[in-house]
């Protein structure tokens, strides 16, 4: 159909006028005003307390304890049960989150800016490796972590960020995408990246050497550190991609531990959900397929953009390390999401592929048709929580989150 | 050349297959030495007629 032709175009043509700028760290307060007390963001798709995940139920805990509104980990669970707090998407208030993916007032979130169209879109700071809130985290040290982010790192990285005018992410991505990341289970290479540029500026605007070196220490031992960042820029480039009319474009896919969602440009902000399912993968020494908690996290807005599993021809360790298998399956697994986007993006290459640009514009018809889901690459919480990431593997878009947007965008269009 | 001594000169040379779909028939002539050229293919929308006739409709 002509018309869905010409609104996927438009999709990709905003997709690649993006210019997306990582600009300040901010309380979440000032980022998202309508964010108030005993108001919980979360990843994924609507849900409510008695359908959680271990490891989401476990980080509400914490965070209310964090935020003051609990005195511990039990008032916190009692009160979430009796409806104390207003639980949210974080995709309805221009933000994501990975994992759990839990936004509240006082949390320091990264700012990045779409300079083509004006957006803003935010994500908290990645709290490293070990014992995380993202993953169901909760203890003492866990909520220590987060005051640490708040009161040192967030306002350390802002003031850098404001003294750099910030930081443009589509350059840092093609770099990284030459030197071996996906940006989602693999930011070596761009964490390295905004290192070196943060770095100067942190020097020149801190005033205290020690917490100076705490800081860029915490960055320079994360690996995964740009993960948020990538995850912030995926949702500025995706926003104004939404709402176009007839365009069968994903905008965003997103999963809370429960359901997996996926929102598409020309129905708007209606969710189209599906039982999420779980990933398959390589787990740490000492656990099993037994101990994993189903998919989740907003992260794969990453794929939604191109990277992630759609650009894991240009990680070929992160092949071995989400076991997908050998650097060519790495290839294979980019071609095959190849033929389901509208286009390529050619200010993001693959130099093993012969400068492919990744796969751009997801067409939920051609989804349905080859029967082909998006393959995301992901971490694995346990189902517990507090124990943390226990494995990491890949897992596919559930085919019939694609199939009723199909008949969503059909009724849309008058033709169901 | 008749049709009759066409088919006979295909099967007397040595048969190549393309096995377009279920991978099953390919493996089976392949456990008896004969070469075959897999194509990965599934009716479009897994076979749902429904879903078919939307995507139909939607011009994908």
């Amino acid at each position: 159909m002509e018309k869905i032709e010409q609104a996927n175009q438009e999709a990709v043509r905003r997709m690649l006028a993006a210019d997306p700028v990582l600009v300040d760290v901010i309380p979440a307060s000032d980022a998202i005003p309508d964010l108030g007390d005993r108001m919980i963001l979360h990843a994924g798709p609507p849900i409510e307390w008695g359908r959680m995940c271990g490891p989401m139920r476990g980080a509400i805990a914490g965070i209310a304890v964090f935020e003051g509104w609990a005195s511990d980990l039990e008032e916190a669970e009692t009160m979430a049960a009796e409806g104390a707090f207003r639980f949210a998407p974080n995709h309805d208030y221009d933000a994501v989150g990975p994992m759990t993916g839990l936004t509240t007032k006082s949390q320091p979130l990264m700012v990045v800016e779409n300079r083509a169209f004006g957006n803003r879109s935010y994500c908290a700071i990645n709290e490293g490796l070990d014992k995380v809130m993202r993953f169901g985290g909760n203890d003492a040290e866990v909520l220590a972590r987060l005051a640490w982010l708040r009161d040192v790192l967030g306002p350390a990285m802002g003031a850098a960020l404001r003294d750099l005018g910030g930081i443009e992410l589509k350059p840092l991505i093609a770099r990284g995408l030459s030197m071996g990341d996906e940006m989602h289970q693999r930011n070596v290479a761009c964490s390295g990246l905004v290192l070196r540029a943060l770095a100067p500026a942190m020097a020149k605007t801190s005033r205290d050497p020690g917490l100076l070196a705490e800081a860029l220490g915490f960055i320079g031992a994360n690996d995964q550190f740009h993960l948020n960042i990538a995850m912030a820029m995926g949702k500025a480039i995706m926003d104004p991609v939404r709402n176009i009319d007839a365009s069968t474009v994903v905008t965003a896919m997103s999963r809370n531990g429960t359901d997996f969602g996926i929102r598409v440009s020309g129905t708007g902000d209606r969710w189209f959900i599906a039982p999420v399912e779980m990933p398959q993968g390589l787990y740490f020494a000492g656990f099993t397929e037994d101990d994993a908690n189903p998919d989740m996290g907003d992260s794969t807005i990453v794929e939604t953009i191109g990277l992630g599993g759609f650009a894991m021809g240009a990680a070929p360790a992160v092949a071995g390390f989400v076991g997908a298998g050998s650097a060519a399956d790495a290839a294979i697994f980019t071609r095959t999401m190849s033929e389901i986007v509208v286009g390529e993006n050619p200010e993001w290459t693959i130099p093993a592929l012969d400068y492919l640009g990744v796969p751009t514009g997801i067409d939920i018809r051609l989804v349905v048709e080859t029967g082909i889901a998006p393959t995301i690459n992901t971490g694995i919480a346990h189902r517990e929580p507090g124990i943390g990431q226990v494995g990491a593997g890949i897992v596919r878009a559930p085919m019939a989150c694609f199939e009723q947007a199909l008949v969503g965008i059909a009724e849309e269009l008058g033709i169901a | 050349m008749a049709e009759k001594d066409k088919i006979a000169e295909l099967l007397e040379s040595t048969v190549v297959v393309i096995n377009v779909g279920l991978e099953g028939f390919a493996s089976d002539l392949r456990a008896q030495g004969i070469e075959v050229v897999q194509v990965e293919w599934v009716p479009p929308a897994g076979g749902n007629p429904k879903l078919a006739a939307l995507l139909s409709k939607l011009g994908s």
